[in-house]
């Protein structure tokens, strides 16, 4: 012990809870970092917080049309995503096709969600990093959205929109004048939020280098999405495994290349859900111009939803990442298990391998960055 | 007409502290509401619309009356006497500091002659209370806070002076009354001002850093790490609630102001009218030291609303190898100009 009593200032570790009551935890995400002055020397996410029982409640319902408003509630930042991918499981169970208006207005909603789930992200992270401008910039053309989704579906944050088979309603006779509105007047601002953060000096000094994921580290946590795509993978299932009609758009890819720092650093993450927003636009202005203006928006199903017996993983790209569902299906009205992978829950795991050694404010832009929603890593 | 010469009866001196006290608290309720309406302009909303009418006037006096409604909130473990104190300090130190400014050619709290020296010196007790508020709350995010703020305020201190002085090479008094009046007169090129930073090109340089140093030392975005709220929740500020907060909140903004004000007197020609002659006197150089000072305020909530803050290391870095080095490299030119010219 001669190291101690050399020493008898320094070198105590300081342990430290971030949240789960802290202003950039996005939510109540708990992390026990241990210090040594500002260093992070060891960081541990707690988790639980937020926890709804999404898995038993499917198992117990008793119909899987009521899972639907739950799979909303798991990440409420980017609810029709949540959706598309388990009415796309049990209309695959069911054999069911759905008709080309529904699988159109389905793509077009869910491209907007995406750009407002890309829009909070955003947001949030410059606000983390004390740009509160931008953050509300983002929030403005946030709203425009919500608008869209107000009039379409009723609601403006958890829509309970799809359905088995098709839609809850037919949109309203202007959706197609008010998206393509939308797109016009929402092109001009993402060149102004590249001018007023993402080149920003020093929004670039606090986060290039910062947190960086290597390639094989990311392949290795199973992340996806944008973080994944962040660290230079070109991977995203609309191209790689299309589901819906992804299949007939044109669009690209976005990774991240390392331009300011080194590649898969906070920024490279963030500046590939930016560039996400104009492919989103892309598809949108594709989807409105083909989508029939006439049609039914549900297709005939049963009125008790009973699946042959049997197994089955669907996955989607939603804006966080891969969202899986594993279902199980015994030939009753309930589910007999419901497994969803979720792609924060995924991310989350991986913060202790890209932060340590960071300062706590690296800290606060590692979570920014990664862009977790609590009710999905928690469900 | 210098009306407070004397100073020494008692009702005398309580009236030369009751005139920047008065300043102040008007001051900050005006720059309160001033910065949400300049930050509602900047993000694209209205801002405080409601109390009082027109343009929600009344919004900073309907929050100070409900935070003086608020209970005063001590936590258990905290050091009671330090923790107390801590926010009265604060503003004492920045309160003190306007002694020495010279607010128009008719009124200066003490007019000595060692006026900037006394402001640096009492301004530097802002970092004592800081830390003391950090230490005493007991909590450690305000403990990091404290100790961030430490560092950075000792840091800074550094360029404010080096670009001070660069000022005093030029004008050979630490009077700050006497600075003003050197600049007094409309001769630079025939028609502009007499003022500091456009007689000599690099003292517009002494001017940036000087102005990035007082951003720093105020704790303005982007240098605002001691009370980081997405970091640290609050800084040195979390525990503190009611009027105890009110108080640092005061604090810093008079803080903004003198340091602003100092910046008007050393480059700005402090209470000169900008039209020579025309405007000038007692109540006019009031009125133009004030817009001045005001300016800069404004410049400093402006940059507040655009920028994302520094990192703490990243901070240190542009203090010592850049503005420090730099401000002294500037203030041998300073003196090589003048001795040349």
């Amino acid at each position: 012990m001669t190291t101690d009593t050399e020493n008898t200032i320094g070198k105590r570790e300081m342990t430290i809870n971030m949240g789960p009551q802290h202003p950039s935890t996005h939510g109540v995400l708990r992390l026990e970092l241990v210090l040594d002055g500002e260093i992070i020397n060891k960081v541990t996410p707690f988790i639980g917080y937020l926890h709804r029982c999404f898995e038993k409640y499917a198992e117990e319902v008793k119909d899987y049309s009521k899972v639907i408003p739950y799979t909303d509630r798991m990440d409420y930042v980017s609810a029709i995503n949540q959706e598309h991918g388990y009415v796309l499981g049990i209309e695959r169970m069911l054999e069911i096709e759905v008709p080309d208006r529904v699988e159109h207005i389905r793509v077009i909603v869910a491209e907007l969600q995406r750009i407002a789930s890309h829009l909070l992200g955003i947001g949030a992270f410059g606000l983390d990093l004390g740009a509160f401008t931008p953050f509300l910039y983002c929030f403005t053309e946030r709203e425009k959205i919500l608008d869209i989704f107000e009039r379409t579906t009723g609601a403006r944050l958890l829509y309970n929109y799809m359905a088995v088979g098709g839609l809850m309603r037919d949109v309203h006779d202007d959706f197609k004048k008010d998206t393509t509105e939308f797109v016009k007047t929402f092109r001009p601002k993402i060149k102004e939020l590249n001018d007023l953060l993402s080149y920003n000096e020093i929004f670039i000094k606090r986060t290039a280098n910062i947190g960086v994921l290597p390639e094989k580290v990311a392949i290795n946590y199973a992340a996806s999405g944008p973080v994944l795509r962040g660290s230079g993978v070109k991977w995203d299932l609309r191209k790689n495994d299309p589901y819906s009609i992804y299949d007939r758009f044109d669009f690209d890819i976005p990774v991240g290349t390392g331009e300011v720092g080194t590649l898969g650093d906070c920024w490279d993450r963030y500046i590939v859900r930016v560039r996400e927003l104009e492919q989103s636009l892309r598809i949108i202005e594709q989807a409105v111009e083909a989508m029939p203006d006439e049609g039914d928006v549900m297709e005939a199903i049963p009125k008790r939803i009973r699946p042959k017996e049997g197994e089955l993983y669907v996955r989607t790209e939603s804006p966080r990442g891969e969202l899986g569902y594993y279902i199980i299906s015994d030939k009753s009205a309930n589910p007999f298990r419901i497994k969803a992978r979720t792609p924060s829950f995924v991310h989350l795991s991986m913060l202790p391998a890209i932060s340590t050694g960071a300062l706590i404010a690296d800290m606060v832009s590692i979570v920014g960055s990664i862009d977790i929603v609590l009710g999905e890593v928690d469900r | 007409m210098n009306l407070f010469a004397n100073i020494t009866s008692l009702p005398s001196i309580l009236l030369h502290a009751a005139i920047p006290l008065t300043i102040i608290l008007v001051y900050a309720l005006v720059a309160i509401w001033g910065e949400r309406k300049i930050a509602g302009f900047i993000q694209d909303r209205l801002g405080p619309m409601r109390v009082g009418g027109f343009h929600g006037w009344a919004q900073s006096i309907a929050d100070l009356l409900k935070l003086i409604q608020k209970e005063d909130i001590i936590p258990t473990d905290a050091s009671k006497f330090l923790f107390k104190f801590a926010p009265f300090m604060m503003f004492a130190a920045s309160y003190a500091a306007f002694a020495v400014i010279p607010f128009s050619s008719g009124y200066i709290g003490s007019n000595i002659n060692i006026g900037v020296f006394y402001l640096l010196a009492v301004t530097s007790l802002l970092t004592l209370s800081i830390i003391m508020a950090g230490w005493a709350s007991n909590n450690k995010w305000s403990l990091l806070g404290g100790m961030r703020s430490a560092a950075q305020m000792v840091s800074y201190e550094v360029p404010t002076i080096a670009t001070v002085l660069t000022v005093i090479v030029v004008t050979g008094s630490l009077n700050l009354m006497t600075v003003t009046e050197m600049q007094a007169g409309n001769d630079t090129l025939g028609f502009l001002p007499n003022w500091l930073i456009l007689q000599n090109p690099f003292l517009i340089v002494a001017f940036i850093i000087f102005f990035i140093s007082i951003l720093a030392e105020s704790h303005r975005v982007p240098f605002d790490l001691p009370e980081s709220e997405s970091e640290l929740v609050a800084g040195y500020q979390t525990e503190y609630s009611g009027m105890r907060w009110a108080m640092f909140m005061l604090a810093e903004y008079a803080d903004m102001l003198l340091l602003s004000l100092l910046g008007a007197v050393l480059f700005f020609g402090g209470w000169n009218s900008p039209f020579g002659e025309f405007m000038s006197g007692p109540t006019w150089g009031f009125f133009w030291f004030m817009l001045k000072g005001l300016l800069l305020v404004f410049v400093m909530m402006w940059i507040r609303w655009t920028l994302p803050r520094y990192r703490v290391d990243q901070l240190m870095h542009i203090c010592w190898s850049i503005l420090i080095p730099l401000s002294f490299i500037n203030l041998v030119f300073v003196a090589l100009w003048e001795l040349i010219f």
